[in-house]
């Protein structure tokens, strides 16, 4: 996994509570078996028409979001399903990290996976970032996993906490499969408890 | 369930899975749980398999992993070829899959097809006391039998399929008290939509929420299926129900289950993993159901719901600014106005099915209401049952007929239009009445327009073109 210790991009305000994973990509395009090439097809119904052109009033069609890599959002961010190719599409997309007042617990997951940085900040700095993201685009933010700080040119706007579990992981980048068999010893001990019989 | 209670102290039901199953103690990580059934199915699957190709890893318990398709499958005639290439390649790569790794996959030609979360159960695979996993959101259906039971990413799948474990924090406990009877007419889906009304769809974020209440008690099996099912449509990380005998007695004679001799020791352990009387949650919510009435949902998330008698709300009701704005594009999206009665918004389509409501139990109930009734001539219905054995047992008592005959669609078994990745879908701009769990923007196919309700509910406005309180028919 790409490591994420910090990233400066322009941020794109979009300012909705309850960003369903149906909306970050909708099920048509969730018959591949691949990994990659869902990109284009993020935000799909409130990002283009029905006849495939761009809708305008969408923040990331906007001129100065153009190339946006951080979104600002409301409460919530990736409720719904659990499909991972939500995160796969905005990674693919170019989006590094997401702030949020809140996440759903199984994107916030699948964002650790693919080291998207979901970060949630205070609703007062959500709020200020996301009036501020508009008025003065494209305004670039620096987002610090390392120290916890979203800056822009003059210094930190805003603060946030990640447990120590989840800052390595995001840092280092590390696999999670190859953490985990680092304990594998306890894996076999604890099945032999559960099925004496299980040959290992 | 943030502290942690020692072995004799009383216990909530999740405290006492997740000491069955710690292999490791995170001790400021994660901990690290085993999983006892894993559930796979054809769109989450591939790239979790293609990754542990890739790393030359092996599937670590093949005998605890159980694989159908569901999502993506036709409903129509399945002695015709699948049209959607996309689609077959999923079914295909799935099929090399489990065949490749020895995992039992029951295919599209088998007669326990069927939507994962209602074959587990009817199969006997989910069992008190599991970690139940699967790459989907509508695995928490499983808690119903007290299994701590959630829906899991792709990375994750491929991390249990090599590990056969989960790295998860301790999750925060939320007991739902229900309180009260409620009145004779209301469905398990009518609670569980009025609880997500109540504490709304973020209000279980970071919780394992545990049903409780004497109206959970009087349940079936299925109803509590139904219940913990849409847990994660309150954000809750997993719902889940205390085993008793009502569990017990499901559990009986079930293909894969346990053997009657092997019940007879089981019983007593699972009966002991009920949440015992003194035990704390970290969080309880109390929502009287002594005067409930029929629910429908008139936005675009399922917490926006309101009483079959009441009207679409107005958005300056909401306190809330950005409940508000959610409000106003929710109606915009649904082509509603505010103060509209629920009773009068008509309907063009008709789902009845889906992992939420899509069993036995659900089918008997929806014909009640249809029998010796037509279809509104406006309405375009279907029934789509939850599995291939559901389908084979409505067909013996005649259930199939009585729905035809009214001029519903009788199709084969698979997730359908619940989520539209098979050719199921809606039109733009049509309205539907669906006994499915989720009621997004285009969830039902790009500009239709989903009303969630119970199958009662469903099958009262497949007849009347719209909304109607479906005590009134049966």
């Amino acid at each position: 996994m790409e490591p994420f210790t910090q990233h400066t991009g322009v941020a794109a305000p979009l300012d909705r509570a309850d960003v369903d994973t149906d909306q970050i990509i909708p099920k048509q395009f969730l018959k591949r078996v691949e990994r990659t090439g869902y990109g284009q097809y993020l935000f799909w119904d409130w990002r283009m028409t029905p006849e495939g052109k761009e809708r305008p009033d969408f923040v990331l069609n906007q001129t100065p979001y153009a190339g946006a890599s951080i979104l600002v959002t409301r409460d919530n961010f990736g409720c719904g399903s659990s499909r991972e190719h939500a995160a796969w599409a905005l990674r693919d997309y170019g989006i590094r990290a997401v702030l949020a007042p809140s996440f759903a617990d199984i994107f916030r997951e699948n964002a650790d996976q693919n080291g998207i940085a979901a970060l949630e900040l205070a609703p007062e700095d959500i709020a200020v970032l996301l009036e501020r993201a508009e008025r003065e685009a494209p305004l670039r933010l620096t987002v610090d996993a390392e120290l916890g700080t979203v800056s822009d040119a003059d210094g930190v706007v805003a603060r946030f906490q990640l447990d120590d579990f989840r800052r390595t992981c995001l840092t280092k980048g590390l696999d999670r499969i190859g953490l985990t068999l680092q304990h594998v010893d306890e894996i076999d001990s604890y099945e032999r408890k559960r099925w004496p019989a299980l040959a290992r | 369930m943030s502290q942690r209670n020692g072995g004799s102290g009383p216990r909530t039901l999740v405290e006492k899975i997740w000491e069955r199953n710690l292999v490791r103690a995170g001790d400021g990580e994660p901990d690290l749980m085993y999983v006892d059934l894993h559930l796979v199915h054809e769109v989450t699957s591939p790239q979790a398999f293609e990754g542990l190709v890739l790393a030359g890893r092996k599937v670590r318990r093949p005998d605890l992993t159980f694989a159908t398709v569901d999502h993506n499958v036709p409903t129509t005639d399945r002695s015709l070829p699948i049209l959607d290439q996309l689609s077959k390649r999923q079914l295909d790569v799935l099929e090399e899959n489990a065949e490749r790794f020895g995992i039992r996959l029951l295919d599209i030609d088998d007669p326990r097809q069927g939507i994962v979360h209602v074959i587990g159960p009817e199969l006997g695979l989910t069992r008190p006391g599991m970690i139940i996993v699967c790459g989907d959101s509508h695995t928490s259906t499983h808690g119903a039998f007290g299994a701590l039971a959630f829906g899991i990413g792709t990375s994750e799948v491929e991390h249990v399929l090599a590990t056969q474990c989960i790295s998860q924090r301790r999750p925060r406990s939320m007991e739902l008290l229900l309180e009260g009877t409620p009145p004779a007419g209301i469905t398990a889906k009518d609670l569980i939509l009025a609880v997500i009304g109540q504490i709304g769809v973020s209000g279980g974020g970071g919780h394992v929420v545990e049903y409780r209440g004497e109206a959970i008690r009087a349940l079936s099996m299925e109803e509590r299926m139904t219940i913990c099912n849409m847990s994660i449509e309150a954000g809750a990380r997993a719902g889940m129900i205390s085993p008793d005998q009502t569990t017990l007695d499901y559990m009986r004679g079930r293909e894969l289950g346990p053997s009657d001799d092997e019940l007879d020791v089981l019983a007593p352990e699972w009966r002991r993993l009920a949440t015992d009387d003194e035990a704390k949650f970290d969080r309880t919510v109390r929502i009287d159901v002594s005067a409930l009435e029929p629910q429908v949902t008139w936005g675009t998330n399922p917490g926006m719901v309101v009483p079959v008698s009441g009207v679409v709300p107005d958005p300056r009701s909401f306190e809330d600014a950005a409940a508000r704005e959610g409000a106003e594009r929710a109606l915009a999206y649904m082509g509603l106005q505010a103060g509209v009665p629920i009773e009068s918004i008509e309907i063009d389509r008709v789902f009845i099915g889906s992992c939420t409501n899509g069993r036995i139990g659900d089918l008997r109930e929806a014909a009640r209401i249809v029998e010796g009734r037509k279809v509104h001539p406006r309405v375009h219905a279907m029934v789509v049952p939850g599995s291939t054995s559901v389908k084979r047992q409505a067909e013996a008592e005649g259930l199939d007929r009585v729905f035809k005959e009214a001029g519903f669609e009788w199709r084969e078994a698979g997730c359908s239009m619940c989520l539209g990745m098979n050719p199921d879908i809606l039109s733009p701009g049509e309205r539907c009445a669906s006994t499915s769990n989720r009621n997004f923007e285009g969830r039902q196919g790009r500009g239709g327009r989903t009303h969630l309700v119970s199958p009662v509910m469903a099958a009262a406005a497949a007849v009347h073109g719209h909304f109607t309180d479906p005590r009134g028919l049966a």
